[in-house]
């Protein structure tokens, strides 16, 4: 049987060799822009705060144990920054490619889509590691200075904000491919970050008295639970006033096992929802 | 001594050395968007090394048809072919051998152009050993050169149009689709632009282009395909489509280097065979339409010449495409 062919000099890369091309330029124009930098300065910002607040006061309750340290200054901040580096990088990273038009740059070429939105999220990750990076090594170095070594716990929470931040960055990413707006895309995902999904917590705990299991964020609670000695109960009721005799508030707390599953679960969901919106959407 | 192994190797290589023409191909392509039908059951087939202009009014389907040529949107039904694979199904294989230019692209604003262009030549597979060198010829042809290191944040539209021209050539692709290629540039841009895919033409590249602007489709193109309302209208070349649209008849422009007499014209509809009328356009310059193809146009000119009135130029009137243009577009509006 003859076979023709257009004679090409060029053989085009595998799509995982051009997953790796795509994260390489794209984490080159993340590092160089501005947004990384003012994500490195919030990042630091933080820590300094932390470092004068900490060293000035002395409050107690870090300075306990070197535990209560890494719970007080890493338990409490590190999923805030996850959050932020997740909408400063992915907000917009698919949304982008449709409003600001760079897609018509990149899509057009002998590469599949989800090669490009892969490439794209490894370089979120890498982009938002480096800040975590940054930030843990702060806490580290401060926790050094006042006690003798860095407890294993904290290795696990590292461990887990990582996690997280994958879960993050995929949910990012499925808003971003929702939408062709970026500041739609980033909205959303502050909006439901940093507010929707405490509030939703807060009313489905007390009101509807059910463990929010369904919520990203009550999973990401392991990352300062596991700081914690002894480990939280799953469930605890408070008195929010000063007699004792007023209304309570039920807190649930997430095992770690659960927490695992509900960030393994949000990133594997959101991430190819996400691959398949970016599959199907067009560039109109 | 030979080895049937090394028989088997040869017979390999012949086989796979067969040359085919690069060809782009619409079949049954339709696009639709709720009730708007942006191109419906577009049937051409384009094939050989040439340039051909895409044409038709705004909303006419020209973009959507581009993009489902190079993925950017679906197609509703039907298929896009480029040299015989579906864009749909086997994307990569499909583009691995185009050159796509479509609206006006923006770049990764932290990325030079030179960082820009190595992305694209290593997703296109470009040889590494190559890269450097291509990249560097690329963006000197777009006269881009100067600014190779310089972060593309801060070009204008018409430099990133520019950096998009050499990307869409990089890979010296056998099929080049080109949006509107000149919009957003200047009069100089424009002219280099032409002047790119005038030499894609000389390296025998299947050019397919969308424009608003006639004149650089008579310029540069040898084919036109014209669509309305999402509807193939005519495909041909752009003589036989004048030919068509005018009853067979042809125009030429003339222009002298004086004044035109006032019996001139009289005298050439008497004096010359074939020539159907003249008609004045300005002090010094006249058309004539004609029928008879060629000869007929050698012979007019030979005519012309021996009436001794001082002609300086004779050549086929640049509004003829613009003339079949607007009575074909009108006829279906």
């Amino acid at each position: 049987m003859d076979e023709t062919r257009i004679v090409s000099g060029n053989k085009v890369p595998s799509s995982l060799a051009q997953v790796g091309i795509t994260m390489k330029y794209t984490l080159l124009d993340y590092i160089r822009s501005r947004r990384f930098y003012i994500m490195l300065t919030i990042a630091i910002v933080i820590s300094v705060i932390l470092t004068f607040v900490v060293g000035y006061y002395r409050p107690a309750s870090f300075l306990a144990t070197d535990l209560s340290f890494y719970s007080g200054w890493w338990g409490n901040i590190a999923t805030y920054v996850i959050v932020l580096s997740g909408i400063f990088f992915g907000g917009d990273a698919i949304s982008g490619e449709f409003q600001n038009k760079t897609g018509y740059f990149g899509i057009p070429n002998p590469i599949r889509r989800s090669s490009i939105y892969i490439g794209k999220w490894l370089s979120a990750l890498i982009a938002s590691t480096i800040i975590l990076g940054v930030f843990a090594a702060i806490t580290v170095g401060n926790g050094l200075y006042y006690f003798p070594s860095v407890p294993s716990e904290f290795g696990l929470s590292l461990l887990f904000a990582w996690f997280y931040l994958m879960a993050v960055l995929g949910f990012t990413f499925f808003f971003s491919s929702l939408f062709k707006s970026s500041s739609m895309s980033i909205l959303v995902t502050a909006i439901l970050f940093l507010f929707a999904f405490n509030i939703i917590q807060l009313f489905v705990a007390n009101f509807a008295q059910v463990e929010p299991w369904f919520i990203l964020t009550y999973g990401a609670q392991i990352i300062g639970n596991i700081l914690k000695v002894p480990y939280p109960p799953p469930t605890s009721v408070g008195n929010i006033s000063p007699g004792g005799n007023g209304p309570t508030l039920t807190m649930y707390n997430v095992t770690v096992p659960e927490g695992l599953a509900i960030i393994g679960l949000y990133f594997i969901i959101t991430a190819a929802l996400g691959l398949v919106l970016f599959e199907r959407k067009e560039f109109t | 001594m030979s080895s049937p192994f090394k028989c088997r190797r040869i017979r390999i290589i012949a086989k796979t050395e067969t040359i085919q023409m690069p060809s782009i191909e619409a079949v049954n392509l339709s696009k639709q968007y709720n009730s708007f039908t942006a191109v419906s059951n577009l049937n051409l087939k384009i094939e050989g090394t040439k340039c051909v202009g895409f044409l038709g009014p705004n909303g006419a389907g020209k973009t959507t048809t581009l993009k489902m040529f190079t993925d950017l949107i679906r197609p509703s039904s039907g298929e896009a072919l480029i040299n015989g694979v579906n864009v749909r199904s086997q994307k990569k294989k499909a583009l691995e051998s185009v050159g796509t230019l479509i609206e006006t692209p923006e770049i990764y604003p932290s990325l030079t152009p030179r960082e820009a262009l190595m992305m694209i030549a290593e997703i296109r597979g470009v040889p590494s050993d190559e890269r450097k060198k291509r990249i560097e010829e690329a963006l000197s042809e777009v006269r881009m050169d100067e600014w190779i290191n310089k972060r593309v944040g801060k070009f204008s539209k018409g430099m990133k149009q520019r950096i998009c021209i050499a990307s869409a050539i990089l890979s010296d692709p056998t099929v080049v689709l080109l949006d509107e290629p000149t919009l957003g540039l200047d009069p100089r841009g424009m002219s280099e632009v032409r002047e790119i895919i005038r030499s894609l033409k000389s390296k025998k590249r299947l050019i397919f282009m969308s424009s608003h602007i006639l004149s650089e489709v008579s310029d540069v193109c040898d084919e036109v395909a014209m669509i309305d309302h999402g509807k193939l209208i005519v495909y041909d070349t752009i003589a036989n489509i004048a030919a068509k649209v005018t009853g067979g008849e042809n125009i030429v422009e003339v222009e002298l280097r004086r004044p035109i007499e006032p019996e001139l014209m009289d005298k050439i509809n008497a004096a010359l065979r074939g020539v159907k009328s003249t008609e004045k356009k300005g002090e010094r310059t006249f058309r004539i339409t004609f029928s008879g193809g060629v000869d007929a146009q050698e012979r007019i000119l030979a005519g012309i010449v021996k009436m001794n009135i001082g002609i300086i130029s004779y050549k086929p009137a640049a509004s003829e495409l613009e003339d079949a243009y607007l009575k074909l577009i009108k006829s279906t509006s």
